[in-house]
C-alpha cells in the first residue's frame, strides 16, 4: 500500500518489512522503526486528535514525549490504553488506536460548535460559568466531562502484568543522547556500576534526528560504537524505552521501563511495564532540551509542527512531514532544519526569521538550495481549518510589539516548522530540589545549584555546541563515578569532535507574536491560550502558581512540556516585569504519565497485601468459613451451615457456648514474652493497675493507655515466673503494642532489665468455651489437676492437651468457663482437629468473631477498637476498677486533666431499644429528642449492636454524654431519618455477677 | 524516600524505619506534681521546627533498635545519625 | 498422655512436594520449602563482656557480635539480629545455654514454630528478590554468609545470603502462604522449579 509521504530513502526504519495497522478503522502500513505518529504522517493523515475544551483539529506538534495534540486510545478491550503518545507509540503489526475526544467523529465533531460560543470558555470557565444555581452544577459536570476532556478508561480487566524492581548503582545517567552516552562512558570506565536510561526505544538521543558527524563519520556511528561498549561491559545496565518520571529524597528515583509495550502482546509472563525504583549514589542528568513553539494566531492548525520535530520526522522515520513548508524561527535552529527539509525533497517556500538580520552564514547555505529568507518578520497567521493551506507573513516592528507596513503577504504552504527558541528539560533537577535560574540568552531556565548529587549536562544544561556537550557528558561521568569511590585506571577514551557549524547568532526572545486574528495558543493540550492568561492578569492573579490553576496553563498530561516558558513570558509581559520576576510553578513527579498498571504492580488480587493465615485455616475454608480481615489476618467470621443466614449461624454459635461447647482459634491473638528481673515493675509502668503482686501461675486484665491517658490496649497477662510473663494483645495491635514497649525500654527505662519478643507466631491457640469445656478438657489433659479449686479461674498451667505440651490459659473472653490452649503452631491444626473429634458429644460447634462479639458484649467485655476509639479513657468505660491509684503508669496524669475528668465526657452504656427486635446499626449517633432532622445535637453514638438469643432480643452499647449517670433515661438511636427510643441501662446484660466464667 | 544510616546495619531505606518523633523529650519523673498546662506540655507539645530537626526512628524491619536523627526539615538531608541518650550534635 | 507432635507446614495446602523437580533445566529461579528446624531467641547485652562470654559457653563458639552476620557451626546457625538480639536455627543447645546464662541479665524464648525459610536459588534469584526487597543485593553487607532483616513486599523476612544466587528467606509462618506466592510471582518471568528444600 501507498505511503505517499514516504521519503525515497534514508531514515532509521525497516523499509524491507512492512507492518498493517488501523487508525479509527483506516487501514495503513508502515515499517519497523516507525512511531505511530511518524506512520501515520507517512500514509498523508494529519489529524490526530480534537482538543481538549474547543475540539479544534488538532495535529502532530512534535515528534517525541512532549507531544500535546497527538494522544490516542491503543489497543482494545482491557488492554486498551486511553491518552497514548502517538509519538512514542512504537508500530507493531497489528496495531489498532482511535482518536479520542471526539464525536460522533475525528473528521465531523459536534463538539467543535464550542469553538464558536469560545466567549463561554474564558479562562477560569469553571469557576465562572457554570458555578450558579449551585443545584444545576451536576447538570452542567455531567456536560463538561462529556465534551472536554482525555480518553476514557477501558471497563474490561487488564490482562497483563506489571512488574515493580528495585535496584543500586554508582552512577545513574539519564538521557541517552551525546552528552549522556559520554557520560556512561566514562563513568562505566571506572567500573563503577551504571544504569543508562532513556526514554526512547533506541539511544542516541537528538542524534537519532540530525545529521551531524562526529570525527567526520556519522555521529550515530559514534553512538553505536559507545552503546556496544557500554552494553558488553558487566558493570552497565542498558535501559530503553525507559523514562525517568521522578526523582526524590536521597537520590531515589522512580523510572517506567515499558518493557513490551512495542508489542502486540507481552510474551508469557512478560510483564508489560516495569516500574524501577533506584537508589543512585550520583544521578547525571542528560535530559535535553525542548523547542518551544512560537505563539502565533492559529499556531495549532493541523501541519504546524516543531522545526526539530519535522527534521525528526525526515532524518529519523523517512517522513515529509508536507510538501510545501515555511520555516519560522526566532534563532539558528530553523535554517538547519530547511535544509534537512530540502534534502528530503521537501519544497520549502520561505524561511522567516523574526529576528531583524538574517544569520549570514546559513542563509549563504539556504541561497544555494533556493530557499527565500525573509528576515525582521513574523508569521502573523495560518490559513486552512483542518491544515495548514497557508500563511501571513507580515513585518516585525522594531519592538516587536506590532506589525508594520500593512498586513503582510501570504505564502501558500502545507507545513509550518517553527522554532521559538530551546527549553532545557529541567524537571527532574527541579524535582531533586536543584534551582533555577534564568538565562537571558536562551530565554529559559538553566539549572543553577544542585541540593542532591546530581549533574546536569548538554542540552539540559543550556550548551548546544555537539562537541561541548560531548565533553561536559565525559567530565560528569567520570567526575560521577569518582565521587562514588571509582577511579579510572590508564587512560580516558578519546573525545570526538564535531564538524565545525556556524556561530551561533543570539535568538529574538518572543513570547507573543503580534497581528491576525485567531486563537494564539500557548497550551495546546488544555487549550490554554495567550489571551486566556493575559485575562487571569487583568483579573488579578498575580503568582504564577495561581495562574496556572486558574487557566490550568501546564496541567495536562505533558506537564506543559512545551508550555511553561511561554506561559511565564506571557504573563511576565503582561504584568511588565521580567520572567525571573514571575517566577516559575513548581515540577512535580511524575515527569511523564505512569500507568495505575505499573503503580499497582503485582501487589493486586489476592497479591494486594498479606492476608495472614494461621495453622487451622485451611480447615475454615473447607468448612465453609465465612472470613473477616481483622488486621493482615483473615479470621473466620461465622460458619454458615447449609441453609443459613449470617444471624442464624451466628445465634447456633453463640447458643452452643452458653450452653454446652464452642471452639474458636484464637491463634491472632498478639502474645508478647517478657523477661527479666525488672519484668513486673515495667507491667506496672505500662498497665494501669498493678503488677506486683501477681503470684506466678496467675493471669491478670490489663489496660494500656497513650500518655495522653486514651486506651490503646487490652489483653490478659500471665505470670510463668518471677521474672517471666507472657502478655497478650489484642490481634489488631500486636506489633504496635510490641514496639511501644520496645520504645519505652529502649529509650526512656533502659534500667529496667527487660526484655520483650514476639511469640505470636509461635502459639496456635485454641480457645473453648462453654458449660462442658471442663469435661472437654479431662478428656485431652491427664496430667494437669483441673478441678475449681486447683486450677482457678484467672490461672495458667503447664500440660499436655491431646499429647501436645501446651500452656492452658483459664480466662474467658465470652463470660462462660473456658481455657484457651496455646501449642505450638505447627500442632496448632492437629489440637484443633482433636479437640473437634473429642468435642462432638457435647455438640462441640465452631464460632467466629462475630458470636465472640455477641458473647463479649453480653457480658460487657470492651473491644478496643470498637467501644474504644482513640478519645475513650478508661474511666469513659467505667473502669475505674482497673486504674492503679497508688503507682504512676504511663497516661496517669492524664486522667485528672480538667477535659478528661468532665462528667460529662462520652459514657459507656447499655443500650436496649423499645422495640425489642430492632437493631440500632452501629455508628448511629445517640440524640435527645425524637426529631431526628438537622440540625440536632449529638449527645454520643452506638459502639456495638446485636441480636441476642440467650436475652431474646437486640441489645447494644454505645458513648453517651455523661451516661454513666443516666441509667434508665430515654435516648433516642438516629438512623435512616428516624429516631428509635431506647433505654440507658448499665453496659452489661447477661450474668452480671460473672459466675459462669468461674465455676 | 529517605535512605536512613542506621548505626548498626548501615544505610537503609525510609520504609524499614518508624520515625517516633521529636528526639530528647524527657518524661517527667513525677507528673502527679505537674500542673495541667505543664503535663500538656509534655504530651502535647512539639518544636516542628523549620530547619534541623532532632527526631528519634526506630529499625522496625531490621534490629529494632532506636535511636537519634538530626534531620532537615528542609531538603530532609540527614545530618547526624547518633544513639539514643546521647546529647544532640552541633550541625 | 504421651507427647505425640504432628507438625503441619504453613504451606501445606501448596501442595509443593508434588511440584518438586530433581532437574531445574533452564528455570531462572529454583525454590523449595526448608524442613522446620528448632530455633530460639536469645536476648542479652553484647556490649556486656560477662554476657558474651556465657553465651560463647552456652554455644560452645563465639556468638556473631558484627551487625547482620550469621555464625554456622555443626548444624546450628545463629543470626545477629540486633545488639541484644540472635537467633538460634538448627541443633539448639537449649539447656546448655540456659544454664550458662543463669547469672546474667538474658532471656532465651523458644520460637520454634514461629518462621519457616523458603529458599530461593538460580541464575536469577538476585534479580527476583530485588523485585520485592529495598536492599542493595549486590553490597558487599550481603555477601554470602551475612544476613539481613528486611523487607520483602510487603512483609518482613530474615534473608539468609548462602551464596551469590542462593538465599534463605526466613518469615513467619502466617506470612509464608503470602511471601511464597509473592516470590513465585516475581520469578515467573525466569522460569520457576520448585526443588527439594534439603533435609
Amino acid at each position: 500500500m501507498a505511503q505517499p509521504f514516504r521519503t525515497a530513502e534514508g531514515g532509521r526504519i525497516d523499509r524491507s518489512r512492512s507492518l498493517a495497522f488501523t487508525f479509527d478503522g483506516r487501514e495503513m502500513r508502515g515499517h519497523p522503526g516507525d512511531t505511530l505518529a511518524s506512520a501515520l504522517l507517512a500514509n498523508g493523515n494529519r489529524l490526530v486528535g480534537r482538543s481538549f475544551k474547543y475540539h479544534r483539529p488538532r495535529g502532530l506538534l512534535a515528534a517525541g514525549g512532549e507531544e500535546p495534540n497527538g494522544l490516542v486510545r491503543l489497543r482494545r478491550g482491557g488492554r486498551a490504553e486511553p491518552n497514548v503518545r502517538a509519538t512514542l507509540a512504537e508500530l507493531y503489526d497489528g496495531l489498532t488506536a482511535e482518536s479520542q475526544n471526539r464525536w460522533p467523529s475525528l473528521n465531523f465533531d459536534l463538539g467543535a460548535v464550542t469553538g464558536l460560543a469560545t466567549p463561554l470558555f474564558p479562562a477560569g470557565f469553571y469557576y465562572k460559568t457554570f458555578m450558579w444555581p449551585p443545584a444545576w452544577w451536576p447538570a452542567y459536570e455531567g456536560v463538561i466531562r462529556r465534551m472536554a476532556g482525555l480518553g476514557r478508561a477501558p471497563a474490561a480487566a487488564d490482562p497483563d502484568r506489571y512488574d515493580h524492581r528495585h535496584d543500586h548503582c554508582d552512577v545513574l545517567v539519564v538521557g541517552g543522547g551525546p552528552a549522556g552516552l559520554a557520560a556512561a562512558q566514562w563513568a562505566a570506565r571506572t567500573g563503577a556500576r551504571v544504569i543508562l536510561a532513556d526514554e526512547g526505544s533506541e539511544f542516541g538521543g537528538s542524534l537519532l534526528s540530525g545529521n551531524e558527524s562526529l570525527d567526520g563519520k556519522p555521529a550515530m556511528a559514534w553512538a553505536e560504537r559507545i552503546l556496544a561498549e557500554l552494553a558488553a561491559a558487566g558493570n552497565v545496565h542498558l535501559l530503553p524505552r525507559t523514562t525517568v518520571s521522578g526523582y526524590y529524597d536521597h537520590n531515589y528515583l522512580g523510572m517506567l521501563e515499558r518493557v513490551a509495550d512495542h508489542l502486540a502482546e507481552p510474551a508469557d509472563n512478560q510483564p508489560r511495564q516495569r516500574l524501577w525504583k533506584v537508589r543512585a549514589g550520583q544521578v547525571v542528568l542528560a535530559t535535553g532540551a525542548l523547542e518551544r513553539p512560537l505563539v502565533f494566531a492559529d499556531n495549532d492548525r493541523p501541519g504546524v509542527m516543531l522545526a526539530s520535530a519535522a527534521q525528526s520526522y525526515v532524518n529519523r522515520y523517512g517522513v515529509r512531514p508536507g510538501d510545501r513548508a515555511v520555516l519560522v524561527g526566532n534563532n539558528d535552529s530553523a535554517y538547519p532544519a530547511a535544509l534537512d527539509l530540502a534534502a528530503a525533497g521537501v519544497r520549502v517556500a520561505a524561511l522567516v526569521d523574526l529576528r531583524p538580520e538574517a544569520h549570514l552564514d546559513w542563509l549563504a547555505r539556504l541561497d544555494e538550495q533556493g530557499i527565500e529568507v525573509m528576515a525582521g518578520r513574523a508569521v502573523t497567521g495560518v490559513e486552512g481549518r483542518d491544515g495548514v493551506r497557508g500563511v501571513r507573513i507580515a513585518k516585525l516592528s522594531d519592538d516587536g510589539k506590532g506589525i508594520v507596513g500593512g498586513v503582510g503577504r501570504e505564502v501558500e504552504c502545507d507545513l509550518l516548522c517553527m522554532s521559538g527558541g530551546w527549553t532545557p528539560s529541567l524537571h527532574l533537577f527541579s524535582q531533586s530540589g536543584g534551582k533555577l535560574l534564568w538565562d537571558e540568552g536562551l530565554a529559559s531556565f538553566r539549572p543553577g545549584e544542585a541540593v542532591q548529587a546530581v549533574r546536569v549536562v548538554g542540552a539540559a544544561a543550556g550548551r548546544f555546541d555537539l562537541t561541548a556537550c560531548l565533553a561536559a557528558g565525559a567530565e560528569a561521568g567520570n567526575a560521577a563515578a569518582n565521587d562514588s569511590g571509582h577511579r579510572r585506571r590508564g587512560r580516558g577514551p578519546r573525545r570526538p569532535t564535531a564538524e565545525e557549524m556556524p556561530p551561533p547568532l543570539a535568538a529574538r526572545p518572543m513570547f507573543l507574536i503580534p497581528g491576525g486574528r485567531g486563537k494564539r495558543f500557548v497550551d495546546f493540550q488544555e487549550d490554554v491560550t495567550a489571551a486566556d492568561l493575559q485575562l487571569a492578569v487583568r483579573e488579578g492573579y498575580r503568582s504564577v502558581e495561581h495562574v496556572k490553576r486558574y487557566t490550568t496553563a501546564g496541567m495536562g498530561t505533558d506537564q506543559g512540556r512545551t508550555t511553561n516558558v511561554n506561559a511565564l513570558g506571557v504573563v511576565a509581559q503582561e504584568l511588565d516585569v521580567s520572567v525571573p520576576e514571575v517566577g516559575h510553578t513548581t515540577f512535580r513527579p511524575p515527569f511523564s504519565p505512569v500507568t495505575f498498571g505499573a503503580l499497582a504492580g503485582r501487589q493486586v488480587g489476592e497479591l494486594l497485601d498479606p492476608l495472614r493465615r494461621t495453622p487451622m485455616h485451611g480447615w475454615h475454608q473447607a468448612n465453609g468459613a465465612v472470613f473477616e480481615p481483622v488486621g493482615q489476618w483473615l479470621r473466620p467470621y461465622y460458619y454458615p451451615a447449609p441453609g443459613e443466614d449470617m444471624q442464624a449461624a451466628v445465634n447456633r454459635e453463640v447458643k452452643a457456648a452458653r450452653h454446652s461447647l464452642a471452639v474458636m482459634d484464637a491463634t491472632t491473638l498478639g502474645k508478647i514474652d517478657i523477661q527479666g528481673p525488672d519484668a513486673a515493675e515495667f507491667l506496672n509502668r505500662v498497665y494501669t493497675n498493678g503488677w506486683k503482686a501477681l503470684k506466678v501461675g496467675s493471669c491478670r486484665y490489663g489496660l494500656m493507655l497513650g500518655e495522653e491517658g486514651m486506651v490503646m490496649d487490652d489483653g490478659v497477662t500471665a505470670r510463668l515466673g518471677e521474672g517471666h510473663f507472657h502478655m497478650t494483645t489484642t490481634t489488631g495491635n500486636a506489633a504496635s503494642v510490641l514496639a511501644w514497649l520496645e520504645n519505652w525500654s529502649q529509650t526512656e527505662w533502659p534500667e529496667l532489665r527487660v526484655y520483650c519478643n514476639s511469640c505470636t507466631e509461635h502459639w496456635a491457640v485454641v480457645s473453648i468455651s462453654g458449660p462442658n469445656a471442663r469435661k472437654l478438657m479431662a478428656e485431652l489433659c491427664d496430667d494437669v489437676d483441673l478441678s475449681p479449686e486447683a486450677f482457678p479461674f484467672m490461672t495458667w498451667r503447664q500440660g499436655t492437651v491431646a499429647g501436645l505440651p501446651a500452656r492452658i490459659f483459664r480466662v474467658s473472653f465470652t463470660g462462660e468457663l473456658s481455657y484457651e490452649i496455646n501449642v505450638p503452631a505447627g500442632c496448632g491444626l492437629n489440637l484443633w482437629q482433636t479437640v473437634l473429634a473429642a468435642g462432638e458429644k457435647y455438640g462441640i460447634t465452631p464460632f467466629g468473631t462475630e458470636a465472640m462479639h455477641v458473647l463479649r458484649a453480653e457480658v460487657g467485655f470492651i473491644i478496643v477498637g470498637q467501644e474504644t476509639d482513640g478519645t475513650v479513657t478508661p474511666l469513659d468505660l467505667g473502669m475505674d476498677w482497673i486504674v492503679s491509684r497508688k503507682k504512676d503508669f504511663l497516661g496517669k496524669r492524664s486522667l485528672s486533666r480538667s477535659d478528661t475528668a468532665r462528667d460529662d465526657r462520652p459514657q459507656l452504656v447499655g443500650l436496649l431499644t423499645e422495640d425489642p427486635n430492632l437493631r440500632v446499626p452501629e455508628g448511629a449517633q445517640l440524640i435527645p429528642g425524637s426529631d431526628p432532622r438537622p440540625p440536632v445535637a449529638s449527645q454520643g453514638h452506638v459502639t456495638s449492636s446485636y441480636e441476642s438469643p440467650n436475652l431474646g432480643r437486640t441489645f447494644a452499647m454505645g458513648l453517651l454524654q455523661g451516661g454513666g449517670e443516666r441509667h434508665g433515661e430515654v435516648v433516642h438511636v438516629a438512623f435512616d431519618g428516624r429516631a428509635a427510643p431506647a433505654t440507658v441501662t448499665a453496659p452489661r446484660f447477661f450474668d452480671p455477677e460473672g459466675s459462669r466464667a468461674r465455676g | 524516600m529517605l535512605l536512613i544510616d542506621c548505626p548498626w546495619c548501615g544505610p537503609r531505606d525510609e520504609v524499614e524505619f518508624s520515625c517516633g518523633g521529636e528526639a530528647h523529650i524527657v518524661r517527667p519523673p513525677e507528673p502527679a506534681n505537674l500542673s495541667d498546662a505543664e503535663w500538656g506540655d509534655y504530651v502535647f507539645m512539639r518544636q516542628n521546627r523549620k530547619g534541623v530537626h532532632y527526631e528519634r526512628w526506630c529499625h522496625g524491619h531490621g534490629c529494632g533498635r532506636w535511636f537519634n536523627v538530626a534531620r532537615d526539615t528542609v531538603s530532609h538531608q540527614v545530618l547526624a545519625v547518633y544513639a539514643m541518650g546521647e546529647a544532640p550534635p552541633e550541625v | 498422655m504421651a507427647e505425640r507432635r504432628i507438625r503441619h507446614s504453613p504451606l501445606a495446602h501448596l501442595h509443593l512436594a508434588a511440584r518438586v523437580v530433581v532437574d531445574p533445566g533452564d528455570a531462572g529461579a529454583r525454590m523449595s520449602e526448608r524442613p522446620p528446624r528448632a530455633q530460639l531467641a536469645v536476648r542479652g547485652d553484647s556490649g556486656d563482656k560477662a554476657f558474651v562470654a556465657a553465651f560463647k559457653a552456652g554455644l560452645g563458639f563465639s556468638p556473631p557480635l558484627a551487625a547482620n552476620t550469621v555464625v554456622t557451626h555443626d548444624g546450628l546457625a545463629v543470626f545477629w539480629l540486633g545488639p541484644s538480639e540472635w537467633l538460634l536455627v538448627g541443633e539448639v543447645p537449649g539447656e546448655q545455654l540456659a544454664a550458662a546464662l543463669a547469672d546474667r541479665h538474658h532471656a532465651l524464648v523458644d520460637v520454634s514454630d514461629s518462621r519457616i525459610a523458603i529458599g530461593l536459588s538460580g541464575p536469577r534469584a538476585r534479580d527476583v528478590l530485588a523485585k520485592l526487597c529495598p536492599l542493595d543485593l549486590a553490597a558487599p553487607a550481603l555477601a554470602p554468609g551475612r544476613c539481613a532483616g528486611t523487607i520483602l513486599a510487603r512483609g518482613h523476612m530474615l534473608l539468609h545470603v548462602l551464596a551469590e544466587d542462593s538465599y534463605d528467606i526466613h518469615v513467619h509462618r502466617s506470612f509464608a502462604d503470602y511471601a511464597w506466592r509473592m516470590l513465585e510471582d516475581a520469578a515467573l518471568e525466569y522460569g520457576v522449579a520448585v526443588i527439594d528444600g534439603g533435609g
